[in-house]
This record gives C-alpha cells, sequence and structure tokens, in this order.
C-alpha cells in the first residue's frame, strides 16, 4: 500500500491518463474534457477521493482519460451506479458523464431517480441531439423533423428538454453550459463541484461529424453575446453584444425586450438561482427558434439533505449499544431448547 | 421470547374434563385452507411455532394467491398453510393432508381432491350458504351432498359460536369474524393435546396497542378449546410424540429469512458492509424487508426505481468495496442480465440470489419452479460464466448464502445463488448455529504492487482472481469498464488473441471453484441399480422417498448437488457408480440436459411443472418403475 504523505499540490497533468483520447477531431468532447482536467486540481479532493463514472456512447469514454478512479459501465445505468458508489463511500466525489441518448433515452429512467433522490453525484449530460457512437440516428433531444439516417423523412418524435427534466425531477443543482465557451464551462463544473446534492448540467456540445452547428449560433464566438443569456444571481436578464436585450414575464411567459443600450426597464427579470422550479422551469423555454437567445448558467440550486447523507444517519441512529450481535441476531424470534 | 420446553408457567390452557381416549400417532399432515384475508397464513404459522415447542420435527408450505384480496369466497382467493409434523425426522411438508380445515365451500372445493381418503374436514358450516356455492361455482350444497362420504366430515358453525364467545363486547361482525381463525386454532390444539400460551403470548405481543382485540382473539381460542372440550364431536384426541432430534437451540426458519441472515453474518466474517439493491418482487421481497431491519449491523439496503439499478447499484457498492447483494426472482433476474455481465467483465465480487417461481414472464409469482437454471448457467450474452450454487432446505439457504459471498469476494466474481419459492416460504426447525462454528473468510484489498507496477488484472495464481482495489486507495487510481479489457493492465483492448485469452481466463477462474466443493454425498449405497440426482428444493421429497425406498430392499441411492456449476468435480465418477440415474427436477430436464453434455451420461428425467414442489410418492413411482425396467 502506498504510504501517508502530505498530499502535494496537484496540477493538470495529474489528471491526464495514460491512455490516448480517441474522439473525432473537433469534437466538441475535447473542450469538455480539457476544462475538468483544469478545473480538477482546484477543488482541493485529493485524485483518489474522485470518480467518474458513465454508460455507453461518445460521452462515455470520458473516465478512460481522466487519472482517477473511473467506472466505464454499461447503457444508461451510471446513474445507478453512482448511487451504489455514493452510499458505500459517502466521501468521494463522485461525477457522471453522459449524453442524450444514454442519459435521457435508455438510462432515463436512472437519471430521474437519482435526481429525486438527491443523490450527490454531478452529473454532465453532453447534448448533441444525436446518437453519435452508433453513428448518426436521432436521439431524445433531437428536433422534430429532423433528418438523420434513422428518419430518412424526419423524427416524428417530440425531444425531451434536459434541463426541464431535471427540474421536474427536483434536482438541486441545475445549469447548462456551452462546450466552446471554457471560461463559462470552468465556473459551472466548480460550482457544481462545490455543490452536495445531486447537480445536473446539461453541456451543449457540437458533434461535427453528424450533427455538426446543432448550437452553432450558442457556440460561435461571433453569435454567441446575441443568442445566449448568460445568467447571473441577483443580476437583470440582458444580453446581447450592445448589452440592449433583455427578458421580461408576460404572465407566466418569458418576453425578450430591446432596450437603448445601458438604459434597461426595470421590469427586467432578476435571476434568482434558489427560487422555486417553477421560475427556473420557465426560463427553460426560452430557446429557438420561438425566441432569438438561449439563457445558460444557474438555472435553480436550492440546498436539502442529500440521500447519502440520509442513509448515514439512519444507520448511525440504528446503532445502539449491544446492537450487531450476530449471536443474538441469529437466535432471535422463538427459540426452544432440545435436550 | 425464548420458550423452553421444560419451563412451566402458570398454565392458560385448562385442565381437560372430559376423558377421551388418546390415538397416539407418528406424523400428521395438516392443512389450514380459507380466503387470504381469513388469517389462514397467521393460524398456520401459530399452529407451527406452538408445535415446534412441543417438540415435533416439522416441515411447512404455505400456498398463497398471487392477489392480495382477491374477491371473498373465490376460488382465486383460496389460501392455504400446509404443516407436517411428526415423532420421527422428515424433510417434507407431507404429500396428502389427513386433516383439512376449511374456512369456506371455495377452500373445500379447492382442496378436497388433496385430502387423503378417509382424512378428516373440519369445516365452518356459517360460511356453507347458497351465496357462497355461488362464489365457488358450486351447485349443490358438499355438506349435505354426499360427496363428503368418504371423509370424516365436522361441521362446526365457527362465525355463530366466535359471536357467542364475543357477546358484550360490542365489536362488529367483520371484527367477529376476523377472530373465527382463533376459534379454529382452539379446536386444533384441543385435538392436537397443544398448550395454548405460545399464541396467547403471541396475540398479546401483536395487538399490545389494542386491548379490545387481544381480548377477543383469546376468547375465541379459547372458545374453541372448550368447544371441543365440551361437544362430543371429538371422540378422541390424537398424540405426537417428541421427535428425536439433535440437541442444541432451535428456531424454526423459512428460507428467506434464513437467506437473509446468512447474508448478514456473511458480512460479519468478512468484515465488509452488506449492500443490497433490490426492487420489490414476489417471492424474494423478505430477504429486503428483512435486511432493511438489520441497520444496526450496519446493512445498507437499497430500494431501487427497477431490477437494473438494483443491480447496478450493486456493482457500484462491489466497485467501492461493500459485499453487494441483489436478489430477485422470475422476470427481475432477465433485467439483471446485462449487469451480471458488467461484473464478469470487471470481475467484481457479487452476489445474485434468485428466489426462483413459475414462468416464464410474470408466470406464476406465488408458486415454486426450478426453470431458471438454463438462465443462470447460461444467460448471458458472450462467453460470460458466473458460479451457481443452489440451496436444498430453508435452513441451507443461510449456509449457502454465506458460500456464496465467501466465492463472490475470494474469487471477485458474481455468485448466483437458486432458492425457490417453496424454501423461500416453507419452513423448518433450524438448529442456531454458533457464531463460531461459522467460516470466517478474510477478504483483501491488496494491490500486490506498488502503485507504478500495479496491474488491475493481474491475477492470483491460484484463484486467478484480480485485485480488488477500492476507490479511495491513493496512487493506485485505475479504471475499469464493460469494453474488452487487455490481459493485466485492464486498458481497452480490441486485440484478437487477448479476447480469447480473457474469455479463457474468466472460464478457467470459474472452472477452478471447484477447489472449493467439498465431496459429493451419496445418500445410500455406493453402488446400487437407481441413482436420483437432485438439486435445490427437491431435496426433502427425493430423500424421503429414497431413505423409504431403501427401507423397503430397494437397491436406491441419492445425490443432493447445491454445486451447479461449476459441477462437483467427483460427480462424473459418482454417476457411473450405478446402472440407471434419474434426475429428478421442477423442470423439462435442465440440469438433466446439463450433465448429458458434461458426462455423456445416460439419464431419466423426472420433471414437473405444476407449480407444487415433488412428492414423496412421485418420486418413488418413478424409482420403481425404472427398477422394474419399465423406463
Amino acid at each position: 500500500m502506498a504510504e501517508t504523505t502530505v498530499a502535494p499540490k496537484l496540477e493538470r497533468k495529474d489528471f491526464v491518463s495514460d491512455q490516448v483520447v480517441r474522439w473525432c477531431p473537433g469534437c466538441g468532447d475535447y473542450a469538455i474534457l480539457a476544462q475538468m482536467q483544469k478545473v480538477l486540481p482546484t477543488f482541493g479532493v485529493p485524485r483518489e477521493k474522485i470518480v467518474f463514472v458513465s454508460g455507453i456512447g461518445c460521452s462515455s469514454r470520458f473516465p478512460y482519460y481522466v487519472n482517477t478512479y473511473g467506472f466505464h459501465t454499461i447503457h444508461g445505468r451510471a446513474p445507478a451506479i453512482a448511487t451504489g458508489i455514493k452510499l458505500a463511500q459517502p466521501d468521494l466525489q463522485v461525477w457522471v458523464v453522459t449524453g442524450d441518448g444514454d442519459g435521457l433515452s435508455i438510462g432515463g429512467n436512472h437519471l430521474l431517480h437519482a435526481m429525486r433522490r438527491n443523490v450527490d453525484i454531478k452529473i454532465l449530460l453532453f447534448n448533441n441531439r444525436i446518437y453519435g457512437l452508433t453513428k448518426g440516428q436521432y436521439s431524445p433531444t433531437s428536433l422534430q423533423g429532423m433528418v438523420t439516417k434513422s428518419s430518412p423523412m424526419g423524427t416524428l418524435d417530440r425531444p425531451l428538454y434536459p434541463l426541464r427534466v431535471a427540474l421536474a425531477a427536483e434536482a438541486t443543482f441545475v445549469a447548462r453550459t456551452v462546450d466552446t465557451d471554457v471560461a463559462h464551462l470552468g465556473s459551472i463544473l466548480e460550482r457544481a463541484a462545490k455543490h452536495k446534492g445531486s447537480a445536473f448540467i446539461e453541456i451543449f456540445q457540437n458533434c461535427i461529424v453528424f450533427n455538426d452547428g446543432a448550437f452553432a449560433e450558442a457556440e460561435s464566438r461571433d453569435t454567441r453575446d446575441d443568442s445566449v443569456i448568460k445568467l447571473e444571481h441577483g443580476k437583470p436578464l440582458v444580453f446581447g453584444k450592445n448589452k440592449d436585450k433583455g427578458v421580461k414575464m408576460k404572465g407566466f411567459k418569458p418576453e425578450v425586450v430591446t432596450f437603448e443600450a445601458g438604459k434597461p426597464p426595470a421590469d427586467l427579470l432578476v435571476h434568482d438561482e434558489n427560487a422555486g422550479a417553477q421560475y427556473a422551469y420557465a426560463l427553460t423555454h426560452i430557446e429557438p427558434p420561438d425566441y432569438p437567445a438561449v439563457p445558460v448558467g444557474v438555472f435553480r440550486t436550492v440546498t436539502e439533505p442529500t440521500f447519502d447523507q440520509l442513509s448515514e444517519a439512519q444507520l448511525e441512529a440504528a446503532k445502539k449499544p449491544g446492537g450487531g450481535d450476530l449471536a443474538k441476531l441469529l437466535a432471535g424470534g422463538e427459540t426452544w431448547e432440545v435436550r | 421470547m425464548n420458550t423452553d420446553t421444560e419451563e412451566k408457567k402458570p398454565s392458560l390452557t385448562p385442565k381437560r374434563q372430559r376423558a377421551v381416549p388418546v390415538e397416539e400417532l407418528d406424523a400428521v399432515t395438516i392443512r389450514f385452507a380459507g380466503d387470504s384475508g381469513d388469517g389462514v397464513q397467521l393460524t398456520g404459522g401459530q399452529f407451527t411455532t406452538t408445535t415446534a415447542l412441543a417438540g415435533n420435527d416439522l416441515s411447512t408450505f404455505p400456498d398463497y394467491p398471487a392477489e392480495i384480496r382477491a374477491p371473498v369466497g373465490t376460488l382465486p382467493g383460496v389460501s392455504g398453510f400446509q404443516i407436517h409434523f411428526s415423532s420421527r425426522d422428515i424433510l417434507t411438508p407431507g404429500d396428502q393432508p389427513q386433516v383439512l380445515v376449511a374456512f369456506n365451500p371455495a377452500a373445500l372445493k379447492a382442496n378436497i381432491k388433496d385430502l387423503e381418503a378417509g382424512g378428516t374436514i373440519l369445516v365452518n358450516t356459517d360460511a356453507f350458504t347458497p351465496g357462497n356455492f355461488k362464489k365457488a361455482n358450486i351447485a349443490t350444497n358438499p355438506l349435505e351432498d354426499g360427496s363428503l362420504s368418504s371423509y370424516r366430515l365436522i361441521e362446526v358453525p365457527m362465525t355463530s359460536l366466535t359471536t357467542n364467545a364475543l357477546d358484550g363486547m360490542g365489536m362488529s361482525p367483520t371484527q367477529v369474524s376476523r377472530c373465527k381463525n382463533f376459534f379454529a386454532l382452539g379446536i386444533m390444539y384441543w385435538l392436537y393435546e397443544r398448550p395454548m400460551e405460545t399464541t396467547v403470548d403471541w396475540i398479546q405481543h401483536k395487538f399490545a396497542k389494542n386491548p379490545a382485540h387481544i381480548e377477543a382473539n383469546i376468547r375465541a381460542l379459547q372458545a374453541g378449546w372448550s368447544y371441543a372440550e365440551t361437544t362430543e364431536i371429538f371422540a378422541r384426541t390424537y398424540r405426537v410424540k417428541k421427535a428425536p432430534i439433535t440437541p442444541g437451540r432451535y428456531r424454526n426458519i423459512t428460507g428467506n429469512d434464513a437467506t437473509a441472515l446468512g447474508l448478514v453474518a456473511a458480512s460479519k466474517l468478512s468484515g465488509h458492509t452488506l449492500f443490497l439493491g433490490s426492487y420489490p418482487i414476489t417471492p424474494a421481497s423478505d430477504i429486503l424487508h428483512n435486511l432493511s431491519k438489520y441497520k444496526a449491523f450496519g446493512v445498507k439496503t437499497f430500494q431501487a426505481e427497477d431490477e437494473i439499478a438494483a443491480i447496478t447499484s450493486a456493482i457500484g457498492a462491489a466497485f467501492a468495496g461493500h459485499l453487494a447483494i441483489t436478489t430477485t426472482s422470475g422476470p427481475g433476474v432477465a433485467l439483471k442480465t446485462e449487469g451480471l455481465g458488467l461484473a464478469v467483465m470487471t470481475e467484481l465480487p457479487l452476489v445474485l440470489i434468485n428466489v426462483q417461481r413459475g414462468g416464464p414472464s410474470t408466470g406464476l409469482p406465488t408458486k415454486t419452479e426450478q426453470a431458471d437454471l438454463f438462465q443462470a448457467v447460461f444467460g448471458r450474452n458472450g462467453e460470460c460464466p458466473v458460479a451457481v450454487l443452489a440451496a436444498a432446505t430453508p435452513g441451507d439457504c443461510f449456509t449457502m448464502a454465506i458460500e456464496a459471498c465467501r466465492w463472490a469476494m475470494k474469487y471477485r466474481h458474481p455468485v448466483i445463488l437458486l432458492t425457490d419459492g417453496y424454501l423461500a416460504n416453507g419452513s423448518e426447525p433450524w438448529k442456531i448455529p454458533a457464531v463460531a462454528d461459522l467460516p470466517s473468510f478474510a477478504v483483501s484489498h491488496d494491490p500486490g504492487a506498488a502503485p507504478a507496477e500495479f496491474k488491475p488484472y493481474a491475477r492470483d495464481p491460484k484463484t486467478l482472481a484480480r485485485p480488488w482495489v477500492i476507490p479511495g486507495t491513493p496512487g493506485y487510481e485505475h479504471r475499469i469498464g464493460g469494453l474488452e479489457k487487455a490481459n493485466l493492465t485492464g486498458n481497452i483492448s480490441y486485440d484478437p488473441d487477448n479476447h480469447e485469452l480473457m474469455c479463457r481466463l474468466r472460464a478457467d477462474k470459474v472452472n477452478g471453484m471447484t477447489q472449493d466443493i467439498p465431496p459429493t454425498v451419496v445418500n445410500g449405497p455406493e453402488k446400487a441399480e437407481v441413482l436420483v440426482v437432485g438439486w435445490g428444493s427437491t431435496y426433502g421429497a427425493i430423500t424421503t422417498a429414497v431413505n423409504e425406498l431403501q427401507k423397503a430392499g430397494k437397491s436406491v441411492a441419492s445425490v443432493h448437488i447445491r454445486h451447479i456449476h461449476p459441477l462437483p468435480p467427483d460427480l462424473g465418477a459418482t454417476l457411473a457408480r450405478y446402472k440407471r440415474v434419474i434426475v429428478a427436477e421442477m423442470n423439462f430436464g435442465q440440469l438433466e440436459t446439463v450433465i448429458r453434455a458434461k458426462y455423456l451420461a445416460p439419464t431419466v428425467g423426472l420433471h414437473k411443472m405444476k407449480g407444487q414442489p415433488f412428492k414423496v410418492s412421485e418420486i418413488k413411482a418413478k424409482v420403481e418403475a425404472v427398477l422394474a425396467g419399465k423406463e
């Protein structure tokens, strides 16, 4: 066994494994991996206390490339496996890396239940609105009518919206970011790392081969200022290259308004990330084509007891003096002596 | 409560006033039957406890419908509980009851075919109404139409007598009716010379918060006893002497209870926290219920969102260093198949307990069967070997649960333990083992090398097990997964030779588990005309049948297999010593097919697919047919 020594300060390279990264050139996954490896040393968590768990799909190769403990599991089941790991060792920092197919199609059930239980795991859902690893079939987030290998006349399915699923399942941290905006991505990963409870992050991720440009306007440096609304707690929802657009509520519906730069109207929405899920849910409806932009950032974060904490508390409460006596347990119930 | 049969407390059982002859019996089989809401299982359970305390050997078998409360009075709603008790060693709940207690016409109709010729029927006549005949599809009153003339019919208006007994307590007719099972139990206690103390204690404990119910049920019990004592319907009592049982402290135990205890014991013995990932399913759920009560032992139970999450959460817990278990039945096993493959590929310790039930699909949830052997041994994609063990009796579930855990942790590999509905719910007296006598097994998490040289898929030369290094161990960070592993490093590998090597290593590892299988025990002569081979819950019926045939001078022996995969290494040589081999199982010949394939042995199959265990007579008939050259 390794000797206990004072933990040396970790760097990015400490989190790079010896495996060759095998995503397509230009894949958005590279940027996400790079940001993760960059922020991991800042968490103050020793490498051996971090576990990456994934299912199946392009994104699910992620654990092989991070030099922590890792488990590349089976399709859709990562949240359930992560739940088992976290219940067994609550002091581990557990990340789940999944995609739109893995997380919302085959693994939808596990994703829902991990979030509603508030298991202290951080779930990164790489959304590219396509099945990449199986080479180009539509996914549960593909927009209706999308022509793919398995939908030559266009998809009939109506899409799922990942954040709405997370909010409905009462995840206690719900956020969105974009693979190309590395600074924003890094900051969201950091916040998720600090959150105690189920953290869900939708990452817009470009599949350069099978669905290139799915989020082009939000991804491109040229267009993103006008196409992305950065949510910041306590600040009004203002966006645009010239800071001349904002969001206000009309009844239950968000509405985009334009105004003279520097003179936002007083009734703009002020972001409250601790507000009820109904507010965050309304925000998730802001997206093209109905709206010119899409919000990114922390939609909602609240503090609630985590599943693993509650589990440990029950175990603690069940402990009693003289408890755990196997001989007593075996001889429990009604017994009799044969002489 | 601990009760010594020798201890005397002030008696709650009245003194007998009436002098009646006593008939001594060697063994009795009684079946209680009624609506599933009639408290039949409870009545049977109370009779069982009292019988155990009286020193008889016994075996029980509850037979209940899948419906929680089927329409009252109908055939689908009939629930049964059979107890066989004896003054000698017994292994089965009895082929045919000699006594049938029927609480309504449907219960009579559903069970009369099983009653021994000339047997006794005790009926609640109050329930024999035209309305109940209609519900049970009975054209004429069986108490009057002569159809029961070959039995000894005892007609007791249990409901009205219970009503009289509870007069003045202000209870509703429904509440009164719920006490009539205790009235019937009182009669049975009188008939079989049983004390009422145990049941009175139980009632007081069970209804501690409701004194009115305590009084009502005790009154009903005593009224039943007094009714039997005073009326002259009952001309004699029956006495079954104590059985010669190995001295020691005993409890009555069901297979599911024993399984749960075995798992807790394995957790203690191995020094590993027990984790159960499970999803409720009949008849496995009681293991989940029991383990969820054992938190004082550090047991973590996780009721997952589905069968898949049940096994995969367990795999996660195994990766993180716990003794990981998943329990299920029937279609639940099908859903866990993919997870099992992952556990094989990642070579993590995992125990899957399959409490088999009638299949396919939803099948017969509350009935027993042994038709999942193929699935356990072969049912996965790829060359995907797992160890398969099978428990033989309710008490053996304890031993085999420990063994399954020991194997899983020793070999870092999934182990399936097969029990079934008959073992799960059936019960027998179980000699409580001393903790010091249980096998202790140390489990190492030694990486086997310094961090720089660490190989997650290096193997122990004797067991071929890989190191079980758990997250949190500094310097040994590594990744595992479901993709094929390169030998030693565990990195992803598509190399053709490596794949064949890894498939071979996994198979060799499982085949090598034969080193942990004890020599085969033959019940009977080393050589004979016929050998009966069985596995799982058929142990009692096969052993009883073979013992009886041996006493009658027949040349027959039996072997019971508890290690299904790999099979015991001496099994082939054992089979070869007998002229004919009968494989008896509750399926269409699954173990038989495996044995034929492995040993090229000409076997004769005895199959039963009725959701019911074998009767001793069915095994005997087959052996006699083979001995007579008819098969």
